[in-house]
């Protein structure tokens, strides 16, 4: 009896013993949102740092965009949220985002690597480190091959104007018998370059929000009369008030309309759905009076101030950013990569089957070097979204026939002023 | 059998008879410390503190955040600008031509939210009472057909938008039957008029079970001796309902009338999922904005959704006196 109290007692003391030594790993929360496959990528990507790394555990909340855009600048208003999110609202929000140079292993590789866009994400003037790009976008559009083809309409070139794409489309919408002859994303940010291509200039001399320009109008003119005449699809622009966004990207894969304006990020998205449905080309951006111009952006990966474990999440950015990780992700999400060393190293294997990729991605890089000037100062312009949101608003109130052009342009004005007048309270 | 029974009560109950008596004592102190009064203020403690944490907390910051400006969020880095948000919802220098207010989305949203209460309540009304007239009969499967009507009060709103976003959308169910029928198919949900019309189709289909159910609740409690009399006298049926059905009903009918009107006040979440408030701001309501205002939009202002959010508060309180003072002159009637 003695015997067996004493060895029950030796099994608790050990085991008590053992729960002391054994700490639980720190989490780290992840938000991610998803365009296409790349939340099936970070998620591997994640495990495996998680295997190399056992005390840190990375809890990966894959959202969707509307979390992103709406419920997490209230949680980090209030001083919470998750460790690590992936934004595309990067300027404005700046004021959350942790500094992680004096946290990163080696902070010149940084700087070499993603030093050129850290004014994207931070203050002006600052030099902190408050993440990276996972993917440098720009806006584009694609054109559906196959029902160019069926149509006898050849495809327009590369110096084809907006109007030259939008005759040929309705060409091809005539004959195929397609609900539009086109889409552009519900974005302000979606036509931005095109607006920049029509002589469009958001930003004053101050750096204040210039007032509406006639390149603005010219390009607004344009879509509200493509609208009417029932070329560019309702469903998109019309159908929805305020800044709600929308992606026809589901239009273009069902094969609905021939040409749709978006970005290099539906690559991935487009050919997984599509498949071999049809033939897909990637066009660049349409050209206007002043150039073919798209807009740059992209979607980074930020630390979020409120950590309370920022050592550790220094550890998962520098494993998330370093080289080898950032070739793999671009190659396995066919996104552009942001990292000056891989860009120059060039040789990405972009991992696709899809032979209508490898040309999508080319015209994406040859057409980054057609933005103009006023369409590659916007991503670090901190007024860019009030612009964006006034844009979206009153042009589709225009279209459905709420308002003219002219009452659209002198309430756009008024809705930038009051934006920047609240900024300034 | 029972003695099982009686033991597992026992067992269930012990727990509770345990806290009643661990409590007993000092409550006893307490009530005879503080008379009756105050052991009315021990048992209304926990109501009234979960009502103030989760109403009049919030129905606080609502009022602060109404008196602050910025961009910020958080009430505490938002600078104060005292009625500023109300002055600027509603300056207008010709009322009458929404344009000329400086936060013209607001009157659109006023105005659409008006034409949607007038239009939706009215059918509203007019079908739950139909729908309870014919339920009220001795129809075959009547209790299949109050099941039928009842069960969209059972769906998300978001499933309702959802579905009838399916139904209406340009390639749908509706314009699929169109197309068999040899019409045209329509795109429904971008035109102002049949989008506007979806709005009050959808949310009178969603909700109409509930006031049926009120109004079928007020038509089995009319005795039925006094239709027997009129039967006897051979009154005619348009004649039974008026000064029979309709009188007797009043007090349900009015209670039915208030609670649409405020429902359709508060619209929002089905017509959000079916229209987006489109097309352009046609079937933009009061909700939809103040959501947008505060949480959905790039142009994000707090102050100025809290100031709309008080200014639809103010109607909905003037809708829930009303409301209270019919159904208390209903139950005054009734006693009399």
């Amino acid at each position: 009896m003695t015997r067996t109290m004493t060895s029950l007692a030796a099994l608790v003391a050990a085991s008590l013993g053992s729960a002391a030594w054994a700490q639980d790993p720190t989490e780290i929360r992840m938000m991610w949102y998803s365009d296409g496959i790349e939340g099936e990528v970070m998620q591997d990507l994640v495990t495996r740092f998680e295997e190399q790394n056992p005390d840190i555990d990375i809890v990966f909340d894959n959202v969707a965009y509307q979390v992103i855009q709406e419920q997490l600048p209230i949680q980090l208003a209030s001083g919470q949220g998750p460790d690590i999110a992936r934004v595309t609202n990067l300027k404005e929000q700046a004021e959350h985002w942790l500094d992680l140079r004096p946290l990163v292993a080696d902070a010149a590789y940084w700087d070499t690597n993603f030093g050129d866009r850290f004014d994207w994400m931070r203050d002006t003037g600052s030099d902190a480190i408050p993440g990276f790009l996972t993917q440098l976008t720009l806006t584009g559009g694609y054109a559906n091959a196959t029902l160019f083809e069926q149509a006898g309409v050849a495809l327009p070139g590369a110096d084809a104007t907006w109007d030259d794409w939008i005759a040929a489309s309705q060409q091809v919408m005539e004959s195929q018998q397609l609900p539009a002859a086109f889409a552009i994303d519900r974005s302000g940010h979606r036509i931005s370059g095109p607006a920049a291509s029509y002589g469009a200039n958001y930003i004053g001399a101050d750096g204040a929000p210039a007032a509406i320009d006639d390149g603005t109008m010219a390009f607004a003119g344009k879509l509200v009369d493509w609208t009417t005449q029932g070329l560019m699809l309702p469903e998109v622009w019309v159908s929805a008030a305020g800044t709600t966004y929308r992606a026809a990207a589901d239009d273009f894969i069902n094969a609905q309309i021939p040409f749709y304006y978006s970005g290099s990020w539906q690559v991935a998205n487009l050919s997984s759905k599509i498949g071999d449905a049809f033939d897909w080309v990637a066009t660049g951006s349409p050209c206007g009076d002043a150039g073919c111009s798209g807009l740059a952006g992209g979607a980074a990966l930020v630390a979020v101030k409120y950590t309370q474990h920022p050592e550790e999440v220094a550890r998962v950015m520098d494993f998330l950013a370093s080289e080898e990780i950032v070739r793999e992700f671009s190659e396995r999400t066919l996104f552009l990569p942001a990292h000056a060393g891989v860009v120059a190293a060039g040789g990405l294997e972009f991992q696709s089957e899809d032979p209508n990729v490898p040309t999508a991605l080319d015209t994406f890089v040859t057409a980054s070097t057609q933005t103009v000037p006023t369409a590659d100062a916007l991503p670090a312009w901190i007024y860019a979204n009030a612009y964006y949101g006034a844009l979206v608003t009153r042009i589709s109130q225009v279209m459905a026939g709420e308002l003219s052009l002219d009452e659209a342009r002198t309430l756009m004005d008024q809705d930038i002023a009051d934006q920047v007048a609240a900024a300034q309270q | 059998m029972a003695g099982l029974g009686d033991l597992l009560g026992r067992a269930v109950l012990w727990p509770f008879v345990l806290l009643a008596r661990l409590i007993d004592l000092p409550l006893r102190v307490w009530q005879r410390w503080t008379g009756i009064g105050g052991m009315a203020a021990v048992f209304l403690a926990p109501t009234l503190l979960i009502f103030g944490v989760f109403v009049l907390v919030p129905l606080g910051l609502n009022f602060a955040y109404a008196m602050t400006g910025g961009t910020g969020i958080l009430l505490g880095e938002r600078p104060f600008v005292g009625f500023e948000q109300y002055g600027r919802l509603l300056e207008c220098e010709d009322y009458t031509r929404r344009l000329t207010c400086r936060e013209d989305q607001f009157w659109t949203a006023v105005g659409n939210t008006g034409v949607f209460v007038i239009f939706q309540v009215t059918l509203m009304v007019a079908v739950s009472l139909i729908t309870a007239l014919i339920l009220n009969r001795n129809i075959r499967g009547r209790g299949f057909f109050r099941a039928v009507f009842f069960f969209p009060v059972l769906l998300s709103p978001v499933v309702v938008g959802l579905i009838w976003r399916w139904i209406l959308q340009r390639q749908g169910l509706l314009n699929l039957i169109m197309v068999n029928l040899g019409l045209d198919p329509q795109v429904w949900l971008n035109d102002r008029f049949y989008a506007f019309a979806a709005t009050i189709g959808v949310s009178t289909w969603a909700h109409m079970g509930f006031y049926t159910l009120i109004l079928l609740a007020g038509l089995q409690a009319i005795p039925r001796d006094l239709y027997e009399a009129a039967e006897m006298d051979a009154t005619p049926p348009t004649r039974v309902f008026r000064r029979i059905t309709l009188p007797l009903l009043a007090p349900n009918l009015a209670v039915v009338l208030v609670l649409a009107l405020i429902r359709g006040v508060q619209i929002f979440d089905e017509v959000y999922v079916l229209t987006g408030g489109g097309p352009g701001t046609s079937t933009l309501f009061l909700t939809q904005y103040i959501y947008e205002a505060g949480f959905a939009s790039i142009l994000r202002n707090p102050g100025l959704a809290a100031a709309a959010s008080i200014l639809m508060g103010a109607v909905l309180v003037v809708l829930t006196l009303l409301q209270l003072w019919l159904s208390r002159r209903a139950e005054g009637g009734r006693v009399r």
